[in-house]
């Protein structure tokens, strides 16, 4: 029989980005809060310090700061006539491993998504006729939020998190020295772009002269002292280029640990229990809300938290995989095309070029997560594709982001030798000479998508594990091939000497090759409970005291990272919970 | 739940006394200790000149002739072993990573499991993975030459690597030899560059020959300079490596 916790406002499950912002924003209202994490209590100066941080083996290779697959693996299939197979190593899912989440090991792209990538489908008719959006494949649908109704939260996320960058759009006014192509903005960002590295004047002149339109991508990497609206302050990010799977040790790599901990943790209507997993959320007699969460704690002994709200602020794979195993709402069936959980996962479908130079410096190791020129010239809907046969598009950058050089060894000129003095030779001299350009591309749901529970593997508590069933849509890959083609262009005109281009599209989908860690939907919004699983309040049709927060609600992925489209939806819910729903506990409008 | 109830108990939160620490890991305002978390200080290799998991010699003689090919001495820097890569090895093979401590294990390992992955995959550890594939390495090389591996000359032993690579040879049926020439492989690249405190890396060999300079946490005297050869000299996370 479960112990019982005292009853808490709101149970906050998962304390990463999603959950952190939301738990600032109900505490401040004065709400009583719970979060519950899987992971332990970690923080800046006393877990990853600089004499910690700098680190590769440790973090970029052994994942040090990413939760371990024995605990939490994902079954995968490309198709239902397949057996899915449990991802044993590292692959696609990078969930932190403690408080802060994904949060706390993230590179730091700061993107807003383009106002396109909120309407793919209507827009996409609108401009190409029917037939374009409804290929037989894909499934294509409007979010039931667009761009201008989520600017002030997108705003409000980059004034918590410190964002560097230039706008390019402000209240409709274009500046070339920031991104042409973005949606308007209502201000600048809260801190100046960063420094052009090396790698990016090659890009910016080469793009330049080709007509494209480069800029510097904004970055949770920030680029001076800041002190954000709750007070926190954060430092100059010193370009380590000890970012991406790891922790920052100097407080200017935006996350939950540097923007809101300092703050909310120590507010007396909060609580964090760590080292507990959430395996279920507990349905009401009524049957139309929910009564709190069960947990397990580090010694396995079970745990009730009741609640008058739930906020599922997982890792999208655990959002979706809870909800299966609390029975809530329906399983999508892609057969019949009904039941809307585990509907419209997708990815990232990425191409690019890797080039090499003859006699560059490029300085790899001066770079930061998150920091590298980007063009989109090639994105979302920013050219014209009646006579192409996709949608979509990709941001394409160049990334100045590390020299880490035990994963550079793998990035050599075609023919170079692996191994032997061969091997020694081409990396003394390429790695001061290689650079890529990464097309980060946006990816379309498929109908025979889905993720249910697995049958045959489970984890340490015997839960099922999720299964995911999936491949990429055609119109991605042939947006990828298009974009590699691209990028191949820009690379000779930066004057590389060896170029290959890379398309992970061009073969099947596996969780275990990491073209990206942006794994997307199974829960999605929308304004038709028949096709979503919570409406545009990430509030669930089935339950209406249930949110369900987090990337795990995009109905389509965006040739951007994911991390600021999810704080400021999480913003957004936090503060309809706040300002309306509890006044009026019943479906939002 | 009626909504009477849930207004109810928003009215009284902002009232109510904290609950009372029921299980160990709950936490209510910031943490007081700011020390270092000592489980987190990273784990140096041992240093005391033995072995943990290479303990039976042969073993230790066969993969110090693979890693000398895979990294040979040159005038660009040390060879593999030199640099201390087999002590790398063992360590990390004594460790979390040799244990496969973070891989899902659980079987079944069902027959179309790595084609579907595009990546094999295992239930064995790193440990038995390399128990079994040296054991299996010197067996083959007794079978085809008569000899050990360790003292077949460098032609003949890059032969057998460059069939293993291209999965050419099987050593034994047991043995995905392809998988166990790329552990070897990352493992000897990982001892090369990784921090010296792992064990590898001698005098930041590896660093010096591509020029990275290490375990340094600030650019921002260097980030304008950009196309300049820097010549900086690495650091380690260890002050003398």
């Amino acid at each position: 029989m479960a112990n019982k916790r005292p009853k808490a406002d709101v149970v906050i499950v998962g304390l990463g980005w999603s959950g952190s912002l939301m738990a600032e924003e109900l505490t401040r209202a004065g709400l009583n809060v719970v979060a519950i994490d899987r992971g332990p209590w970690i923080d800046t100066s006393t877990h990853t310090p600089p004499a910690v941080d700098p680190d590769e083996l440790r973090w970029g290779q052994r994942k040090e700061m990413l939760a371990p697959p024995r605990d939490n693996t994902v079954t995968f299939r490309n198709h239902d006539g397949q057996d899915a197979a449990p991802l044993r190593d590292y692959g696609i899912f990078e969930l932190g491993a403690g408080v802060g989440g994904a949060g706390y090991h993230w590179a730091g792209m700061a993107w807003r998504f383009s106002p396109w990538d909120f309407q793919v489908r209507s827009r996409t008719i609108e401009r190409y006729g029917r037939a374009k959006a409804q290929d037989g494949e894909m499934q294509l649908q409007d979010w039931g939020v667009t761009y201008d109704d989520l600017e002030p939260f997108y705003d409000q996320w980059e004034r918590i998190a410190g964002i560097s960058g230039k706008a390019g759009n402000i209240k409709g006014k274009i500046d070339a020295a920031g991104n042409v192509f973005e949606g308007p903005r209502s201000r600048d960002y809260p801190t100046p772009k960063l420094k052009t590295l090396r790698i990016m004047e090659l890009f910016n002149k080469a793009t330049t002269d080709m007509g494209l339109h480069p800029f510097t991508i904004p970055c949770a990497n920030i680029s001076e002292p800041y002190t954000n609206p709750l007070g926190v302050t954060m430092g100059a990010c010193t370009y380590c280029g000890f970012c991406l799977a790891y922790g920052c040790g100097n407080f200017s790599k935006s996350s939950p640990q540097a923007c809101i901990f300092p703050v909310l943790v120590r507010r007396p209507n909060f609580q964090i229990i760590t080292k507990s997993c959430v395996t279920k959320v507990n349905k009401a007699a009524d049957g139309k809300t929910v009564t709190g969460v069960t947990f397990a704690d580090e010694h396995g002994r079970t745990w009730e938290q009741p609640a008058d709200i739930v906020c599922l602020t997982a890792f999208q794979v655990d959002n979706v995989r809870i909800l299966l195993n609390s029975g809530i709402g329906k399983t999508y069936d892609p057969r019949s095309g009904t039941g809307t959980i585990g509907r419209n996962f997708s990815f990232q479908t990425v191409s690019g070029a890797d080039m090499w130079f003859e006699d560059e410096q490029i300085n790899p190791f001066i770079g930061t997560g998150g920091l590298g020129s980007q063009i989109d010239d090639y994105n979302g809907d920013n050219f014209d594709h009646s006579k192409l046969d996709f949608i979509g598009g990709a941001g394409m950058l160049t990334l100045a982001r590390d020299g880490a050089p035990i994963a550079k060894a793998n990035a050599l000129p075609q023919g170079s030798p692996r191994w032997g003095a061969g091997f020694k030779k081409a990396y003394a001299k390429y790695y001061r000479n290689y650079g890529t350009i990464f097309n980060q591309g946006c990816s379309m749901p498929v109908k025979a998508a889905t993720l249910d529970l697995d049958p045959t593997y489970r984890d340490k508590f015997g839960v099922p594990l999720l299964r995911l069933t999936y491949d990429y849509a055609q119109s991605d890959r042939n947006m990828a091939k298009f974009t590699m083609d691209r990028a191949v262009e820009i690379a000779r005109e930066m004057g590389a000497a060896h170029v290959s281009g890379f398309n992970f599209a061009d073969k099947a989908f596996s969780t275990a090759v990491i073209a990206s860690d942006h794994v997307i939907g199974g829960a999605v919004m929308g304004d038709d409970p028949a096709t979503s699983a919570v409406n545009p309040w990430l509030q669930s049709w089935d339950a209406h005291n249930l949110f369900v927060v987090g990337a795990s609600a995009f109905p389509n992925n965006a040739g951007y990272n994911p991390t600021g489209t999810v704080g400021a939806l999480a913003i957004r819910t936090a503060q309809a919970i706040h300002q309306n729903y509890v006044r009026n506990p019943a479906p939002l409008a | 739940m009626k909504r009477r109830d849930m207004l109810t108990s928003l009215g009284v939160a902002i009232a109510a006394a904290p609950a009372a620490r029921l299980i160990a890991n709950e936490m209510q305002g910031f943490p007081h200790d700011m020390a270092l978390d000592q489980a987190f200080m990273p784990k140096p290799a041992s240093s005391d000149g033995k072995y943990q998991v290479l303990t039976r010699e042969i073993d230790r003689r066969t993969i110090a002739a693979v890693f000398d090919r895979l990294i040979p001495e040159d005038a660009l820097g040390p060879s593999a072993t030199q640099a201390g890569c087999v002590t790398f090895l063992d360590g990390q093979l004594a460790g979390a990573f040799g244990m496969g401590a973070t891989l899902y294990r659980a079987g079944p390992k069902a027959v179309g499991e790595d084609a579907l992955m595009q990546k094999p995959q295992f239930i064995a550890t790193p440990r038995e993975r390399y128990e079994t594939g040296l054991r299996a390495l010197e067996a083959y090389a007794q079978r085809t030459h008569k000899a050990s591996f360790s003292d077949l000359d460098a032609q003949q032993q890059d032969a057998i690597l460059a069939g293993m690579e291209k999965g050419s040879i099987e050593l034994a049926p047991e043995v995905n030899t392809q998988a166990f020439f790329e552990l070897m492989l990352a493992n000897a690249r990982e001892g090369y560059f990784a921090d010296p405190m792992y064990g590898g890396n001698k005098d930041m060999a590896g660093w010096k020959m591509i020029g990275f300079p290490g375990a340094r946490y600030d650019y921002r005297l260097y980030a304008d300079r950009t196309g300049e050869d820097l010549g900086l000299e690495p650091v380690s996370l260890i002050p003398k490596a």
